[in-house]
């Protein structure tokens, strides 16, 4: 085999499927690229097809509904169903519409979501790749969703359209300062752009969570999930989409399985959001428990995969239960909330970090002589 | 060079180099805008592929989520109907075009003479973003700072203009 310095996820493929080694030579690199590629598409799909049932049944519960109940126990099926109706629906591309903008758009909001998925780490060494700048990574990436989104507001050829994708564009270029200050708080405290390096880091009991490491981290805690709404034009921050104003805003001609495809891409976001809001501040991976995480072995990949993709569902609970208790907030109020709270606040608690890091370098609070031997 | 460094480094230099033509033949303003991206987007692909990751990402970042998004917004907010570049490109411009490229020709030439090129990447890939990083606060820290207070000054300026209008209305 060729050496690669990808992650070691490559090499676990490699152990799973043998007969990987057994194909020619050349076809090597293109396979490795297409098993490393599928890993995330399921892994969004699967999270799309989830997602957008217990969108539906979060809501309904809230509404005091039942949500859907016709296919599968529990309406499990509903999303499934819906997608073969999307697959069947006629492919429409307005007559008026910027035709090769129009295709490209979803696609280009799809690859924006697949290439966040790559350097998510879901166990030590589940992750696709472990690049040594991953954060910086995420936040560079995140932005290439948007250009999907604004191509399809403009391609539409439809006012509505071209007004929810500059929404969202004013909006998101204002929202990545707070989201990249929170970053650089983050990265201050662990001291390493890697996302495996910043989880290993807040090994041990819960209190090494970078939450808990000084006391404003929670203020950057709280405005990174604001900031991240925002980002993801969910409510209350869904001026783009603003259905009572924009009909749909940047998709409202969007029907079939383009339509679904920004869908997916959208709940791809959302759980990469989510995801990373558990990495970030409450310890990835690990439990928090120091003798759940220190067992080996396939139980143990299953605990801290399980600890990831719990923490996720949680936040994105979170999400669900924001957008359907809190009204839509206005476009001034959105820029007011984005510039005169979360950056100054956002500022004050990185200066504070940084010096809680120079006089007080390691563990924070374990540093200080709380709980002795708890640490790592 | 393996079939496969040779295969990315071209199917790279192509995404950087083909959408630039592109940009100087389509018609439409906003398409040669989203061209420029997929040329910008090549060239973030030659650093990476340079070994230079963290100038790589920089380069998405900045070009790709900040100014072509920009761009393109100000594109949209200033065009209400499709404008085609043919309608742009008047004959009383060709003189201030050709002066204009021939200088800009002229650089690049001088440039690309002077440097000394190193043909081949390093064969190890190393992290660079600590490297950058010390750099930036030891020995480049005066141009730093400087950026910083350039970047500050365009800020209060935007401020400013921005407020007179506000009260001139």
């Amino acid at each position: 085999m060729p050496e690669t310095t990808t992650g070691a996820l490559i090499y676990q493929i490699l152990e799973l499927l043998p007969f990987l080694k057994e194909l020619p030579e050349f076809l090597h690199i293109p396979m490795l690229m297409f098993v490393t590629g599928l890993i995330p598409v399921t892994v969004i799909s699967l999270v799309g097809l989830v997602g957008v049932y217990m969108e539906r049944k979060v809501s309904a519960f809230m509404q005091i509904r039942l949500g859907p109940m016709e296919y599968g126990p529990w309406g499990t099926l509903q999303t499934l169903a819906d997608g073969i109706k999307l697959m069947g629906k006629e492919d429409i591309i307005p007559r008026e519409a910027d035709k090769p903008l129009f295709i490209l758009a979803p696609i280009a909001a799809f690859v924006g979501v697949f290439l966040l998925f790559i350097a998510i780490p879901f166990d030590r060494d589940i992750i696709v790749v472990d690049l040594n700048v991953g954060i910086f990574y995420l936040a560079a990436v995140a932005s290439i969703e948007v250009v999907g989104i604004i191509m399809a507001g403009w391609a539409s050829n439809n006012k509505w359209s071209l007004l929810g994708a500059m929404r969202e564009a004013a909006q998101v270029v204002a929202y990545e300062i707070p989201v990249g200050i929170c970053l650089v708080t983050v990265v201050i405290v662990s001291g390493s752009f890697s996302m495996v390096d910043i989880v290993e880091e807040q090994k041990g009991l819960f209190l090494n969570w970078f939450i808990f490491r000084n006391p404003v981290m929670w203020v950057v805690f709280i405005a990174f999930i604001i900031a991240s709404l925002a980002e993801l034009k969910r409510a209350p921050f869904d001026l783009p989409e603003a259905e009572s104003e924009l009909v749909s805003g940047f998709h409202t001609e969007y029907s079939g399985m383009r339509f679904s495809i920004f869908f997916i891409a959208e709940y791809g976001a959302m759980f990469v959001a989510s995801a990373l809001i558990a990495i970030l501040f409450l310890g990835g991976y690990y439990t928090g428990i120091p003798f759940l995480d220190n067992i080996d072995g396939i139980l143990g990949i299953l605990i801290r995969v399980g600890a990831l993709f719990g923490k996720a569902f949680a936040f994105l609970f979170l999400q669900m239960w924001i957008r359907w208790t809190l009204p839509r907030i206005r476009l001034d109020q959105m820029f007011y909330l984005c510039y005169k709270v979360l950056v100054p606040f956002g500022f004050v608690a990185m200066i504070i970090t940084a010096f809680w890091q120079m006089v007080l370098p390691g563990d924070g609070f374990m540093s200080l002589g709380w709980a002795p031997g708890l640490g790592k | 060079m393996s079939f496969y460094e040779g295969l990315l480094f071209y199917l790279l230099a192509a995404t950087a180099v083909l959408p630039g033509v592109m940009i100087l033949f389509s018609r439409d303003i906003v398409h040669a805008a989203f061209w420029l991206l997929a040329s910008l987007a090549g060239v973030a692909g030659l650093y990476l592929y340079l070994g230079a990751d963290f100038l790589g990402f920089t380069q998405v970042m900045i070009y790709i989520g900040g100014i072509m998004i920009l761009i393109i917004f100000g594109l949209m907010v200033t065009h209400k109907q499709k404008i085609s570049l043919s309608q742009l490109a008047q004959k009383r411009l060709l003189v201030p075009a050709v002066i204009t490229g021939g200088i800009i020709l002229t650089a690049l030439l001088y440039v690309i003479n002077k440097t000394t090129w190193k043909p081949t990447a390093s064969e190890e890939m190393e992290p660079t973003s600590a490297d950058i990083g010390y750099l930036l606060m030891s020995d480049y820290l005066l141009p730093f700072e400087i950026a910083s207070i350039v970047l500050l000054v365009g800020l209060v300026g935007g401020v400013y203009i921005a407020r007179r209008k506000e009260r001139e209305a």
